[in-house]
């Protein structure tokens, strides 16, 4: 899982039948430092982040598994939000 | 997942049985303002897109997880048509 910022949103009418009501965000990688890192790119939302909201978000198929037993076919998915990060600096 | 945008088709006679009858597109990345990104890929549509159309494209095992790949050997699929991409 890697940490990340909600920078947007993604509208989509047409689309697989198991993505209907799911959230589609636009998330960018951070990295633990919190600077951008990456490519953006379009995250299906389990907890119901908002706009700016610091998360951290699990890829692979492993995305798909919070929203077990539904088969929805995503490969990237917002699984929490983060209060605070505590990082030690060597 | 990815944006993307539809460049083109792919054409295959000799293939797996399995994607007979499925629609292979070649998708060029994009960034959510809508620009190219360099790279490519060849994904199966489940959406029916068309030519140039902003399409969700899934990759990796998620890919089977699409309507109609179950057990396919695909790992890149396109699951929807974006009508808007709005940055806060």
């Amino acid at each position: 899982m890697l940490l990340g910022r909600v920078v947007g949103c993604v509208w989509s009418t047409v689309k697989d039948s198991h993505l209907e009501g799911q959230r589609l965000l636009l998330v960018q990688p951070l990295t633990p430092e919190l600077n951008p890192t990456g490519k953006r790119l379009v995250c299906a939302d389990w907890t119901g982040a908002g706009a700016g909201e610091l998360v951290y978000w699990a890829r692979s198929k492993e995305a798909s598994y919070a929203f077990l037993p539904a088969e929805v076919p995503v490969d990237s998915t917002i699984v929490g939000i983060v209060d605070s990060i505590h990082l030690k600096r060597a | 997942m990815i944006l993307g945008r539809v460049v083109g088709t792919v054409v295959a006679t000799r293939k797996d049985p399995r994607l007979e009858g499925k629609k292979l597109l070649i998708v060029k990345p994009v960034s959510p303002e809508g620009k190219d990104e360099a790279g490519y890929v060849v994904a199966v549509d489940t959406v029916s897109a068309g030519f140039k159309e902003r399409v969700l494209v899934v990759s990796g095992s998620s890919a089977r997880m699409a309507e109609g790949c179950k057990d396919l050997p695909v790992d890149t699929a396109i699951v929807g048509i974006v009508d808007d991409v709005r940055l806060d």
